[in-house]
């Protein structure tokens, strides 16, 4: 007993004792800790983090379950801030929300999660090939690239120095290396090795942060050509079931012309997550026909899984996306659902005994949805690469009820809304996103883009589709109540190029080889084929031809094959001039 | 183990106690409560420090007083397994009612559970079969799947539960489910229906029953489910059972939640209900699944009512963000006196798709499906149609629709309570009602198919 008191003594910073406990919520006592400390507690060492300091005692949110634990067990205060670990091996892991690997915890634990396990987030084993860029004697700064690991056939993981490091290389080496072995020396003696460590609630550092001024291509025609989204902007889709969010976050993991994508299954259903977890690993490339997880990192917190590790499993996610962008890379982000997160935040609120805000959430959701968001962007790293972090949130409001606050939080946030549409869906109109809902408020900002490198009639014809579309909307109101015959005939030949707009433009089959993927060059043929005929249709009208005769010639459909053909080109001419000599019929037989 | 009893509790409040001076107590621990001779009561430690102890009883408080005697017994709430389990009825806590010999556990289980690991679930994809025609047809339920029924009060769902535990197997395989039932807050009368039930067609034999009644306490409706889980694992991953997991109801269920938290002075989420509650839900119905490398599979029927029929009430709503889809039961039908009264329109099986085909159902399967859903959806709206303008203002193709949603009421959704229709049969219902509609009108259906199965009668 006497000895264990002058242990206690000696080590009085780092140790203490549980006073209380109360569901993920433990008190602690007699240790000293600063904010968001990671700290081991009770027998079992379960993982927790500091939440808030009071007189000499600390309150921590513990990540697994507290049942069985007892006041008086020891409470271990590590002193480092909840971290992840970033190198080589991040890629195609699976991880859960506090980086720990799934499969992993399978080997240790069997097939349910048992509490108090420790696993390494990298492969301490593994050797990689490092290849050195920088030589003796080189002057580096915190986020220099020293070297290079071919980490995936696909991708190329630098090695950059931490952040705070400065100095000249001492000793550079050559050759495999595990992640934890010394690659370089620094003259100060500070010694690198592959894998870094960095807090998960501090944004990485950059030197300065870029306007959105360069678009996420993302080869579905209605997001590149309406509603675009830029690198390092942020996205929400709301997720209404059967309305094919999975399929649309799936074709931008594929085709997006990001190069990391970081998955994040937070709160949701575990079957629906191993869909997920099963799926990804089979989707292929299609730029380079490898698997498309040599380019992923996927984090999966299932709902019944603790509470306070889905709150971390964001920031989790957004500091390995950060990681990667520091690299040069650009990186998509998908969050699902942002809506578990903010509920997790709610529940930690309320056994904190917080003030609460508008539905029980905290009253600082607003702010730390923000927060969140604001670590998305294109950024000039230390290291003078360019990279981003584009960040695509699923928001599932309870009942449908867009005014909930998470939604109407996230909404003032984000700049870009895809709504998805379950009525589209059913009509098998598929991306099933409601044109007339969505919106892109960087749309301004990267017309210039679209101008200068696709077309300088971008944003016109952009403009032009979208009023045609607003006054379809109208028109169909009173069809619904006249009947099309009875509508003008300027009008009913207006529906008709809706119609083909609707269905040759925004209409895209993500499971067939050719339409999955458009260029931006094949998106603005299309556009601009149907809007041309739009000018010819109206003009025919002018000189005298029936409205229902030019809204039935045969030829209009054929526009529909340049989807599903390589050469997009030839299919349009050959449509546009069969168009105009049905059309010139037509005017010829008044 | 220190056994110690102690009689300083300090403060009592709806089914909490508040004891202090003990020794140190771990959280979650089982506490017995001696009120007098004879009466000792079970709780559990629901917070616990250095100076306080908080528990929850759950046989309730009346007539306890200040000098009840707390004994602590250094673990966590277990239900002891075995095979032996099957047959029996239990209590809301774990203990037979039955007047059968006790049971001698193999295993102390944990009752709280763990989280399968995402990574070690499988897909579920087998097709059950039901033997209803409107859950087999459109909303598959398939193995591994948790699928709650969203029904409100004075509707038949007690019955629609029992005859999907009656008649649930998987296709072209003759092993039955076992099925696990957990009733909290039933009424005796209830009670009695069910075991008698179960009694009567033998399903008693493959069965395990936990039932809390409505005068039971509403603490231990808390761990009755858990209990049943606990029982259900076991079945399904020690025993390579295929486990249909029936709860009823968890309306009830999350009433005690919401009492309890009451009860602790929590600050309230949305209508009272704590902030946990999505959290609690999940751990329950994400206890459903099947796992790799394992051969049994543990299938959730949980049923809810609605309070006010409402479908966006906390309950119902946390209930489908977490389950993979719904059955909803409609009150119109029920008054036209249809059994049973499922509303095909508002009703989804999330995991539908993956277990249906030619490999597992019949090809025609999906299609048919779309094509009912279209044909019904049309067909009621225009019923509103009708109430304004009359029929005879209806178009041809209108007054077909409208007669075919009356014929998919009557024939495709009424059945017998003991009719059990295979999924062959199911479609070949469907495929006669559709028989009244010209084929160029069944636009959810390929030529292919049609010409195979469609045969049109003017």
């Amino acid at each position: 007993m006497k000895k264990k008191k002058r242990d206690n003594m000696e080590t009085k910073q780092n140790t203490g004792e549980i006073y209380r406990i109360s569901g993920p919520v433990i008190t602690a006592e007699g240790l000293s800790a600063k904010m968001h400390d990671v700290v081991k507690v009770g027998n079992e060492k379960l993982i927790g983090e500091v939440i808030q300091i009071e007189d000499n005692r600390i309150i921590i949110q513990v990540y697994e379950e507290t049942t069985g634990i007892k006041p008086g067990e020891p409470v271990e205060n590590t002193g480092l801030p909840l971290s992840v670990e970033l190198g080589p091996g991040l890629l195609k892991s699976i991880y859960d929300g506090i980086q720990r690997p799934l499969p992993e915890l399978e080997k240790q634990t069997g097939n349910f999660i048992k509490r108090g396990v420790v696993v390494n987030s990298l492969d301490r084993n593994k050797k990689w090939d490092f290849v050195p860029t920088v030589k003796k004697g080189d002057a580096i700064e915190g986020g220099a690239i020293i070297g290079t690991v071919q980490e995936t056939e696909t991708i190329k993981h630098m090695i950059m120095v931490p952040p705070k490091m400065k100095g000249a290389i001492k000793t550079i080496e050559k050759g495999k290396f595990k992640v934890e072995d010394v690659i370089a020396e620094l003259d100060g003696g500070e010694k690198i090795t592959l894998m870094q460590k960095w807090p998960i609630r501090h944004p990485r550092p950059t030197k300065e942060k870029m306007p959105p001024e360069v678009p996420l291509i993302t080869g579905m025609r209605i997001l590149d050509a309406l509603f675009p989204l830029a690198k390092g902007g942020t996205a929400a889709i709301p997720g209404p079931f059967g309305a094919g969010k999975t399929v649309t976050q799936q074709s931008l993991a594929k085709y997006s012309d990001a190069k990391i994508v970081v998955y994040i299954g937070c709160g949701e259903r575990g079957n629906e997550m191993t869909e997920v977890l099963t799926e990804f690993p089979e989707l292929e490339d299609p730029k380079t026909g490898k698997p498309l997880m040599n380019r992923t990192v996927l984090i999966a917190n299932t709902s019944n899984m603790p509470v306070a590790a889905r709150e971390a499993s964001v920031y989790t996610g957004i500091t390995i996306a950060e990681y990667f962008r520091d690299m040069g890379y650009d990186v998509s982000l998908m969050a699902d659902s942002t809506s578990r997160w903010a509920e997790s935040m709610r529940e930690i609120s309320s056994r904190l005994e917080e003030m609460p805000g508008e539905e029980g959430y905290p009253p600082y959701l607003g702010s730390k949805l923000a927060e969140f968001y604001e670590r998305a962007g294109r950024c000039v790293g230390l290291n003078d690469k360019i990279g981003s972090v584009t960040v695509i949130g699923a928001v599932s409001p309870p009942g449908g009820d867009f005014s909930e606050p998470v939604t109407q939080n996230t909404l003032r946030i984000v700049k870009v809304f895809w709504a998805l549409d379950a009525k589209l869906s059913s009509r098998r109109h598929y991306p099933s996103i409601n044109w007339l809902q969505s919106y892109s408020l960087y749309k301004k900002t990267l017309d210039p883009w679209y101008d200068k490198n696709v077309d300088s009639k971008w944003s016109e014809l952009n403009n032009e589709a979208m009023k045609i579309l607003q006054e379809e909307e109208k028109l169909q109101e009173l069809v619904q109540l006249v009947g099309s015959d009875a509508l003008p005939e300027r009008q009913q030949v207006t529906l008709e190029i809706a119609r083909l707009l609707r269905e040759f433009m925004l209409q895209q089959n993500a499971f067939h080889k050719t339409d999955a993927y458009c260029s931006l060059d094949k998106t603005k043929e299309i556009l601009n084929t149907i809007l041309w005929v739009g000018q010819k249709a109206y003009a025919a009208l002018d000189k005298g031809v029936r409205a229902r005769d030019i809204v039935a010639i045969e030829s209009r459909n054929t526009i529909s094959e340049a989807k599903f053909n390589e050469d997009y080109k030839k299919v349009l001419d050959k449509a546009k001039k069969n168009i105009e000599a049905e059309l010139k019929k037509l005017v010829e037989d008044i | 183990m220190n056994y110690k009893e102690y009689k300083t509790i300090k403060k009592i409040k709806g089914d909490l106690l508040f004891v202090e001076k003990t020794h140190l107590i771990s959280y979650g621990e089982i506490v017995k409560i001696k009120v007098g001779a004879g009466d000792i009561r079970l709780g559990q430690v629901l917070d616990t420090s250095k100076d306080l102890v908080v528990i929850q009883s759950f046989e309730g408080t009346s007539g306890i007083d200040k000098s009840a005697s707390i004994r602590f017994l250094g673990e966590t709430m277990k239900f002891g397994v075995s095979e032996d389990i099957l047959g029996r009825i239990f209590n809301g806590r774990g203990v037979p009612i039955d007047k059968g010999p006790d049971i001698i556990a193999k295993e102390e289980l944990d009752v709280n559970g763990a989280a399968i690991n995402p990574y070690s679930r499988i897909s579920p994809a087998d097709f059950i079969q039901t033997g209803i025609s409107t859950i087999d047809t459109m909303n598959t339920l398939v193995r591994g799947q948790k699928l709650p029924i969203f029904s409100a009060s004075g509707l038949p769902h007690n019955d629609i539960a029992l005859q999907v535990a009656r008649q649930a197997k998987v296709k072209n395989q003759k092993e039955e489910f076992a099925v696990v039932f957990a009733a909290m807050g039933i009424t005796n009368e209830e009670a009695h229906k069910f075991i008698k039930e179960f009694e009567t067609t033998g399903a008693l034999s493959r069965s395990v029953v936990f039932l809390n009644l409505a005068n039971d306490p509403a603490v231990e409706r808390i761990v009755t489910p858990r209990m049943a889980l606990t029982a259900a694992e076991y079945l399904a991953y020690e025993k390579d059972m295929h486990v249909l997991v029936i709860l009823t109801d968890m309306t009830n269920y999350c009433e005690s939640l919401r009492q309890m938290s009451a009860a602790r002075e929590e600050i309230p989420g949305r209508r009272g209900y704590p902030g946990y509650m999505y959290t609690d839900l999940a751990s329950i119905y994400e206890r459903a699944g099947m796992i790799k490398g394992k051969k049994g599979s543990v299938t959730q029927m949980p049923i809810l009512t609605m309070p006010g029929d409402d479908i966006t009430h906390p309950i119902p709503d946390l209930t489908g963000y977490i389950t993979e889809g719904q059955i909803v039961l409609d009150r119109e039908l029920h008054r036209k006196g249809i059994y049973p009264n499922i509303d095909v329109l508002l009703s989804l099986s999330r995991l539908m798709n993956s277990g249906i085909g030619a490999a597992k159902t019949r090809e025609d399967h999906k299609q048919v499906s779309d094509q009912l859903y279209a044909n019904y959806a049309e067909g009621k709206d225009l019923r509103g149609l009708v109430a304004i303008v009359g029929e005879e203002s209806l178009s041809e193709k209108d007054k077909r629709l409208l007669k075919f949603a009356d014929m998919f009421e009557d024939k495709f959704v009424r059945q017998d309570y003991y009719e059990n229709r295979d999924i062959e049969k199911t479609l070949d219902i469907a495929w006669e009602i559709m028989s009244t509609i010209p084929p160029d009108e069944l636009t959810r259906i390929s030529p292919d198919t049609k010409k195979k199965y469609h045969k049109y009668k003017r």
